[in-house]
């Protein structure tokens, strides 16, 4: 497909500074990636924690460990920090390291704000955190932020609402460094179309953060003044309106879904091509349907709100628009399923967890198509059915996306194999307790079980005991992760090739493995 | 002391049948000879899926949910069934050698198709429905329904009667982390209610939900309502109930740190047992202010 002429001269002054002013003032897309991968392990592991602590609390009715009011700060911080400070991050970091080297640039478009894009979070977290410790406690409205209940806050308020508007102008620029650096730094002759999948979904999920990450700070920034400054914007008392905060922050929350989704179907779009031996089914139509999917993804916001009261002819066209969702999502997965066909695979750690994706994400497509029926979903909303659904599709979709490329990528990163039995016993692991954890919730939830309660009656109890064995051993296997990607850091394994796959197709492949400080400073040549 | 069957610790270690009070028989003879059966508690049915509830709606709610349910089985079957069928037999440790392609036009025109089809004849059904739940008009009897942080209000228009609805004195009391109360000896922990909203049986009842603080919302899975209750707004709910008994539910949006301890009991009564009922307020609305 391509061939690189990748330049053999030296240029030492461009090599990283030493110490911690490398990572500092670093503009290395490379350096970033590696910030912005590690920052998203730490927080995946805090927000684990407390999803640990949610679950304890849960393993028996009767409250055992927590008191509510700490409970519900759990279930706030956990949301927010494995949405904004696990997941996203990881797939930014992902898009700074393969972006440049897949569309053969040399850097991003744009490095000096790409530090700062980075650097913001441990700021913004570092403020989200601290409210654990003020007076009032964190934040224990729900990440969705509901008002008026959000204003009964404590002290933790306003760092909430300025921690929000920080993960969203990094978020926002990190959007808009990647979307300048696809449009301006592709080698020449890689047409749009001609992008690998990880590239596109990752500029049409750019495109959906920069649509929305402005009207959720808008959003909390209504909050903050109805709060301080005597307005009403969501305050029935004087005149305003709290199902609005509702609307808008959906309108914000549902593309937030895909722009948590997008960039993981890109992942597997690369690995299952890789380890079938065969190249992707329909790429151009996988484009369309990403394009169709952010598309819809802002016009079928209130389908979070079936039960707010709203308007007949509102509900049924909600409905009717979350149903559509499904055709595309389906083109995606009948295409992988496809790319599969006749291949011949071979079951590394990578396509291991694009497998489970694939099979998980597609059972969380179900019950999200299950909660596209508006009169269901009247008995759905709210209940740990719906708690399920996400888990499914953020848990062995998102997470096990992000684990499938570190694992696809980690040789080129650090220079080495992984080790691939340990490998194969993290995957086995993480998708057996994914699935004890998440997949009783469905029948709680059918069964009645409202979702953030803090305890609960006790013909719930058989269900919720299986899912915080399987949480607490989700968690554990996690550490099994640390110790691999440790590993392989520091360079304890066998050396990896530049191709390190069996012929995988991408320009990331045609530089050396780890990847040279500075790649295509003279930009590849495309064949085809 | 030894512990009960009851004993949350032990509770996950046996199969269901030892855990609902259905001991088999050598093991009950066993417990009640060493004086260990409790006092038998009323819990819900430990159950898997939705209930059909005891409304016609509700009932309907149910089918729709089933019909999309066996929608989402049949197509996981053809799907996973066609990748199970793939990772087995075209794997490169059985020699497979891979095709080499990329498109096909027919296939991506008939699995656009087949799902936008499917995707029809479920709107059709689920809108017949969404058009019925929203179908208010013409009720036997209105509740204005109020939530607060952590309770319910109940008042019937035109009868005169109102009043809160708290969680059950004996689950307030177990409800704490120290509370040193085995909730498993609790009747129906954390959905019971020290009055419950009685309604009779057979009519129409419509709700008018909103709120007094943050917002709520109202659900009975049996009746199939959950509306929220948002301040500033009165939303629009209404059922029938088929069958007299009494229908647990519980507030079903974050409200705050007793979010979980709002139950909900509705009591679906015969007619002239509703009527004894709202004659039975008067008289103690009565007593109360002569006794004033």
């Amino acid at each position: 497909m391509s061939s690189t002429t990748h330049s053999a001269e030296h240029h030492d002054d461009h090599g990283p500074a030493k110490g911690i002013k490398r990572w500092l003032f670093t503009t290395n897309h490379k350096d970033i990636g590696t910030l912005y991968l590690i920052f998203s392990l730490t927080m995946f592991f805090i927000g684990g924690s407390m999803a640990l602590v949610i679950r304890s609390e849960l393993m028996m009715p009767g409250l055992q460990f927590v008191h509510p009011e700490f409970f519900n700060q759990m279930t706030t911080m956990h949301a927010l920090i494995m949405v904004f400070g696990a997941v996203m991050p990881a797939f930014v970091g992902l898009a700074n390291w393969m972006i440049p080297m897949m569309i053969g640039g040399p850097d991003m478009a744009l490095p000096r704000m790409n530090n700062w894009s980075f650097w913001i979070l441990p700021i913004a977290f570092g403020i989200l955190l601290s409210t654990l410790f003020m007076n009032g406690g964190a934040p224990a409205g729900g990440w969705t932020m509901y008002p008026p209940l959000v204003l009964q806050t404590g002290n933790a308020f306003p760092f909430l609402v300025f921690s929000v508007h920080l993960m969203g102008i990094s978020s926002i620029m990190g959007a808009i460094n990647i979307i300048v650096t696809i449009m301006n730094m592709r080698a020449p002759g890689m047409s749009l179309l001609k992008m690998p999948m990880f590239v596109w979904t990752w500029l049409i999920t750019a495109y959906l953060l920069i649509a929305v990450m402005p009207v959720l700070a808008g959003a909390v920034t209504m909050l903050l003044t109805d709060q301080f400054f005597g307005t009403s914007f969501f305050l029935a008392a004087g005149g305003g309106d709290p199902v609005m905060f509702q609307h808008i922050f959906w309108f914000f929350g549902h593309p937030e879904v895909y722009i948590m989704i997008l960039p993981a179907f890109g992942v597997v779009s690369e690995i299952i091509p890789t380890f079938a031996r065969k190249p992707l089914f329909g790429h151009d139509s996988m484009v369309y349907a990403a394009s169709s999917i952010a598309f819809l993804s802002f016009i079928v916001w209130a389908h979070h709100m079936f039960t707010v009261g709203m308007p007949l002819t509102g509900q049924l066209f909600f409905m009717f628009s979350t149903m559509l969702i499904a055709v595309p999502t389906g083109v995606k997965v009948f295409n992988w399923m496809a790319t599969m066909w006749k291949g011949s695979m071979s079951f590394e750690t990578p396509m291991l967890f694009s497998l489970a994706f694939l099979f998980l994400f597609t059972i969380g497509g179900f019950s999200g198509l299950m909660l596209a029926i508006a009169p269901a979903d009247v008995q759905y909303h709210d209940t740990y059915f719906v708690v399920a659904h996400f888990h499914y599709v953020l848990v062995p979709g998102s997470v096990f996306g992000i684990m499938a490329a570190a694992y696809y990528w980690l040789p080129k990163w650090t220079g080495v194999m992984y080790d691939e039995k340990l490998g194969k016993i993290h995957f086995w692991a993480s998708a057996i307790f994914v699935n004890l954890t998440f997949f009783p919730m469905h029948f709680l939830g059918l069964a009645g079980m409202p979702r953030r309660i803090p305890d609960y009656s006790t013909q719930f109890a058989d269900f919720n005991m299986m899912a915080s064995i399987g949480a607490i051993g989700f968690g554990l296997s996690q550490l099994l992760f640390v110790y691999i990607i440790i590993k392989a850091a520091r360079g304890n394994g066998v050396k990896a090739t530049a191709e390190v796959w069996d012929n995988p197709r991408g320009l990331e492949w045609t530089v050396p493995s780890p990847a040279p400080y500075h790649t295509f400073e003279n930009p590849p040549t495309i064949k085809e | 002391m030894l512990k009960s069957n009851r004993d949350p610790g032990y509770r996950f270690l046996y199969p269901k049948q030892y855990r609902q009070g259905e001991l088999p028989m050598i093991r009950k003879l066993c417990l009640i000879t060493l004086g260990l059966l409790g006092t038998s508690v009323a819990h819900a049915d430990w159950a898997l899926n939705m209930t059909k509830g005891v409304t016609e709606l509700s009932a309907e709610t149910y089918d729709l949910h089933m019909l999309i349910f066996y929608v989402c089985c049949a197509i996981a079957v053809v799907v996973f069934g066609i990748m199970i069928f793939s990772l087995v037999q075209h794997r490169k440790s059985k020699g497979a050698v891979a095709a080499t392609f990329s498109h096909n036009t027919t296939a991506e025109v008939i699995w656009t198709a087949i799902p936008v089809v499917i995707l029809i004849l479920m709107a059709v059904p689920s809108a017949e429905t969404m058009v019925r739940l929203e179908d208010s008009r013409d009720p036997d009897l209105t509740v204005v329904i109020t939530g607060y942080q952590w309770k319910w209000h109940y008042a019937y228009q035109g009868k005169d009667v109102e009043f809160y609805s708290t969680l059950a004195r004996e689950s307030n009391d177990a409800r704490g982390k120290d509370s040193g109360i085995d909730v498993f000896s609790v009747d129906n922990y954390l959905l019971d209610v020290d009055r419950p909203l009685v309604v009779p049986r057979g009519a129409k009842v419509r709700l008018l939900i909103t709120s007094n603080d943050v917002v709520h919302a109202w659900w009975v899975p049996k009746l199939a309502i959950k509306k929220d209750a948002v301040p500033g707004y009165l939303n629009e709910a209404w059922f029938r109930a088929e069958e007299s008994g009494v229908y647990r539910g519980q507030c079903a949006e974050l409200c705050g740190k007793d979010h979980g301890y709002m139950p909900i009991v509705v009591k679906v009564v015969e007619p002239e047992e509703f009527l004894a009922f709202v004659a039975s307020e008067h008289d103690e609305k009565a007593r109360v202010a002569s006794a004033n």
